[in-house]
């Protein structure tokens, strides 16, 4: 393995659960305030993962209000301070964008079955 | 402050305390072997020549040969020469590792760019297109070259078709994020010119 890939791949966080598409996840974000900084969690769906090693980014999408708020988190960023799954979700598709045009019933994700 | 020859590796990313993200290029700078030192007495001006990378002895022309035998190392692919005032005190044979640069904050970083071959004046000067319908037939073409019978030729400079890349070019003022001595690697924020593999010559910003 070149010496890039190893540092792209070596040392990576392994506090992560797994998740992929279409799963509902929740995302505890630091932020800094002045000099404090606290924990906010944001919660959507999964709807793009890109990328590998510490460059892999994951798309997470939130609707709140009618307003839909799309965040991309470097996964191996020291601000994301942890990930938990609260839904798994089935999905047909490796990105998700179709949902930006849907709202309502047309925008939902069936649940996974066990 | 003298410099180093590198390769470099590649690109990829790291991470501030913060959570800000950094584009690195990884560069394996050295360990470099000086293979002359040049003073005012011998030479007319003083300057160390060091070499970079393994070179097999039979594509090594026997002056060559001689001249690297000379500063006892085997023969090296890259030499470069840095200025340097007297009074230094590098001696042949000495091997010069990537610790040179670790109190350089901002480093300089030479390399040929990419080949891009004969390319048009679109992708060398960032020239706008033409449009594609309406009876067009300068979708890619230059627009005027020039006036008229005043002053009946084109002005030097005028940006046309030609040769694209391949050409030796320097990035100025990078930060040095890290320094691996062990590994002999460098990291500055950015990209560098030149492909991967490429060979590059790092030195401290003045």
């Amino acid at each position: 393995m070149n010496i890039v890939e190893q540092m792209r791949t070596n040392g990576l966080r392994d506090d992560l659960p797994e998740f992929s598409i279409g799963d509902t996840i929740t995302v505890a974000v630091r932020i800094k305030e002045g000099d404090k900084s606290r924990i906010q969690d944001f919660i959507g769906a999964v709807i793009a993962r890109q990328g590998t090693g510490n460059e892999a980014s994951v798309t997470v999408r939130k609707v709140t209000g009618g307003i839909a708020v799309e965040r991309i988190f470097p996964v191996e960023s020291p601000n994301v301070d942890s990930i938990s799954v609260k839904k798994r979700g089935r999905i047909r598709r490796a990105k998700l964008y179709y949902l930006r045009g849907r709202t309502g019933r047309k925008a939902r994700i069936r649940e996974a079955r066990r | 402050m003298i410099g180093l020859i590198g390769k470099k590796l590649g690109m990829t990313r790291t991470f501030e305390e913060s959570g800000r993200s950094i584009p690195v290029t990884v560069i394996q700078a050295g360990p470099c072997v000086i293979t002359q030192v040049k003073d005012e007495h011998s030479d007319g001006y003083s300057a160390i020549q060091m070499g970079f990378g393994a070179k097999k002895p039979k594509n090594t022309p026997m002056p060559m040969q001689g001249h690297f035998r000379k500063a006892g190392t085997d023969p090296l692919r890259t030499v470069i020469e840095f200025r340097l005032d007297e009074g230094h005190e590098y001696k042949m044979g000495d091997t010069v590792k990537v610790s040179v640069l670790a109190e350089a904050a901002l480093v300089d970083v030479t390399g040929t760019t990419k080949g891009r071959g004969f390319s048009g004046t679109i992708k060398r000067h960032n020239q706008h297109r033409g449009p594609a319908t309406h009876g067009s037939k300068n979708v890619r073409a230059m627009g005027s070259i020039g006036m008229h019978t005043f002053p009946g030729r084109v002005m030097p400079g005028k940006a046309m078709p030609g040769q694209y890349g391949n050409k030796q070019e320097t990035k100025k003022n990078l930060t040095v994020v890290a320094v691996d001595e062990e590994k002999n690697l460098i990291l500055v924020k950015g990209s560098v010119p030149g492909h991967k593999n490429g060979i590059v010559f790092i030195r401290p910003s003045r």
